[in-house]
């Protein structure tokens, strides 16, 4: 099932009367489940890509659907119900809530959301479960490793039930066991619970990992390759 | 939730949090407790004004307002004073006989108001009894006792059982005059009221006066319950249409001019304080957005609407006001209950604030609204500082925000 359409999207940044295309004509679709990485050298326009399917960016014309919605014609504060309603972030540097222990930054989304306590209670658990945290649910921020932390994003990520996950550079601040790891769990809920995520890399051990590689230079798709699994 | 993140917020930087508690806690306890020493100050003024001075009501004969002459009394005051006793609020009505005369010692003279008073009445409705500070309140002296002010005793140089001359003149216009001997001398807290006002017995006075025994010039009504000399006195005036019944807000205006001033320069004196104290939440409000730009930004990125981040900027200032402001109205009201019983003695300053008629001793107190006010003061300076910052936290855009190194 399609869950997310790109088309014809370009964004030009107009900077100091100099007009640069950071991202050119793009088409891509993604279906429900899977496991992609968006990569290319700095600057080629993935994470502009990326922000502009999560609805941070707006882009300068094309359209993007999710399930048929167009992104583009929300206004901005539909836009930010939108996303907590349909799409989840994971970031480089974790960007946890500092003053909130894991469970009540996964909780946080579910509470904006309008979820009943109990419901938030046991959900949040149960996904910190899933990124096998649940004895450090009631650490905060810094009381965790990066690694953990970023699991307490995944699982974040995960409270409001999304379409699919954005990931920008997951594993950017994190060691070779903790990249591992947390690649592995989500992996794990890919496989088991088809959570679509669409991560943006230049990290060999997440192209490694990933199902689908869409290859970014100076704003085009120059390749877009699905592995045989 | 938002509560509880604006709450622990507030503690993430907890020395810079506690720099604008400790100041927003010293200025609303210095504003506080100036006003609950002004309130002390102004409402001994007042009682004393109403105790010792005027009471609640006053009926007189309208002339005698304007003219102040002896002929200008009341007619029928005794049975006037039983029936206004049986009103509901009323403690004591006393019946005096008012006359302007000349006092004299061996040494020297004074212009004085000469009130003659039935002492036993008289003593239910002015405190004066309380203050006499050499001899007794008419007791002592078999004939013709006086009771004088201290500053009048000084100025005639005259002491108890010293005789003094009282010169008058009659209803018809007679000169007339008579020896009486000091009983007591009596100091309040105004000299002016001292020098100029003495006591004689009501009877002593008629005899002088040729006045038959049931009139005189002055009815002073003591109130049981505060607030309802107006409606009192509305209800005399409709029975004696032809007395001029005030009550003391009317007969001394600068009273209730002096109260209604002090509640407006108190609310200028807090806003001013509470104007410094803001600048200081905006600006400490405004490092607090810097500081968590990214924050806000991911908040934002992932579904916090723009409404919920101002409202948990704007909690966040007013959770940093308003401990800073019940601490220091906590602060003002223990410092308030102690000096409130061990009052605060402004005795190097007692000659000039006397003879402006206030008290020397001050006893601070302060009322629930007041405490109400100032803390609902504190906490629209808490929301009015933070909307600046509030406003520069909901303009971020996400994705910018999420680039930025911290």
């Amino acid at each position: 099932m399609q869950i997310l359409e790109i088309k014809d999207l370009v964004k030009v940044y107009n900077d100091s009367e100099v007009e640069v295309k950071a991202v050119d004509r793009v088409n891509l679709s993604f279906e429900e489940g899977e496991f992609a990485a968006i990569v290319g050298p700095s600057g080629s326009g993935k994470t502009t890509l990326l922000n502009m399917i999560g609805g941070l960016d707006s882009f300068t014309s094309g359209d993007i659907l999710v399930e048929g919605t167009s992104i583009g014609s929300l206004s901005s504060a539909k836009l930010i119900n939108f996303r907590l309603r349909n799409i989840g972030f994971v970031f480089q540097a974790y960007n946890l809530i500092p003053v909130m222990t894991a469970k009540e930054n996964v909780e946080f989304i579910m509470q904006l959301q309008g979820i009943k306590r109990n419901q938030r209670h046991e959900r949040a658990m149960e996904l910190l479960n899933a990124v096998g945290l649940a004895d450090r649910a009631n650490s905060r921020p810094s009381k965790l490793s990066g690694g953990q932390q970023q699991r307490v994003a995944v699982a974040r990520a995960l409270a409001s039930v999304p379409r699919f996950i954005l990931a920008d550079e997951p594993t950017a601040n994190l060691d070779s066991k903790s990249a591992t790891n947390l690649l592995d769990i989500m992996e794990k809920l890919n496989r088991e619970n088809n959570v679509t995520f669409i991560f943006s890399t230049h990290d060999q051990r997440v192209v490694d990992k990933a199902r689908r590689v869409i290859t970014i230079e100076d704003g085009h798709i120059v390749s877009d390759e699905k592995k045989q699994t | 939730m938002i509560f509880a993140v604006a709450w622990r917020n507030i503690w993430r930087n907890k020395t810079r949090s506690m720099v604008i508690i400790t100041s927003v806690s010293l200025g609303i306890f210095a504003g506080v407790y100036v006003i609950a020493f002004m309130y002390g100050w102004v409402d001994q003024r007042v009682k004393t004004v109403i105790s010792t001075e005027v009471s609640h009501i006053q009926i007189h004969d309208p002339q005698y307002l304007e003219t102040n002459e002896a002929v200008d009394f009341i007619t029928g005051i005794n049975d006037m004073r039983q029936e206004i006793i049986d009103y509901p609020g009323v403690i004591a009505v006393s019946s005096r006989v008012i006359v302007n005369c000349m006092i004299s010692s061996a040494e020297t003279g004074s212009g004085v108001q000469l009130t003659g008073v039935d002492p036993d009445n008289e003593m239910l409705v002015t405190d004066i009894y309380e203050k006499i500070i050499d001899g007794e309140y008419f007791e002592n002296v078999s004939s013709n006792p006086i009771v004088i002010g201290a500053k009048l005793a000084e100025k005639l140089n005259v002491g108890v059982r010293s005789r003094v001359v009282i010169n008058l003149a009659e209803l018809d216009g007679t000169l007339t005059g008579g020896a009486f001997r000091v009983a007591g001398i009596y100091q309040t807290t105004n000299t002016a009221y001292d020098e100029t006002h003495a006591f004689v017995r009501e009877s002593d006075l008629r005899k002088l006066l040729n006045l038959n025994e049931n009139s005189g010039h002055q009815i002073a009504i003591l109130l049981g319950e505060p607030g309802i000399e107006n409606r009192l006195a509305g209800e005399l005036a409709e029975k004696w249409p032809e007395l001029s019944v005030m009550t003391w807000t009317e007969i001394l205006p600068e009273m209730q001019l002096l109260t209604e001033n002090m509640n407006v320069m108190m609310y200028v004196f807090v806003g001013i304080i509470l104007l410094a104290l803001g600048f200081g939440i905006v600006n400490t409000m405004l490092m607090v957005i810097l500081e968590r730009v990214k924050e806000l930004g991911m908040l934002m990125a992932v579904g916090m609407n723009r409404g919920r981040v101002f409202s948990m900027v704007i909690l966040e200032s007013v959770f940093l006001s308003l401990t800073g402001g019940i601490t220091g109205i906590a602060l003002a009201l223990i410092m308030t209950a102690i000096t409130s019983r061990t009052g605060i003695d402004l005795g190097l300053w007692a000659e000039g604030l006397h003879a402006m008629g206030y008290a020397s001793v001050i006893y601070p107190q302060i009322d629930f609204n007041t405490v109400l006010t100032v803390t609902m003061l504190v906490i629209v300076t808490g929301v009015l500082s933070a909307i600046y910052p509030a406003r520069k936290a909901i303009r971020l855009n996400p994705a910018e925000a999420l680039r930025i190194d911290m």
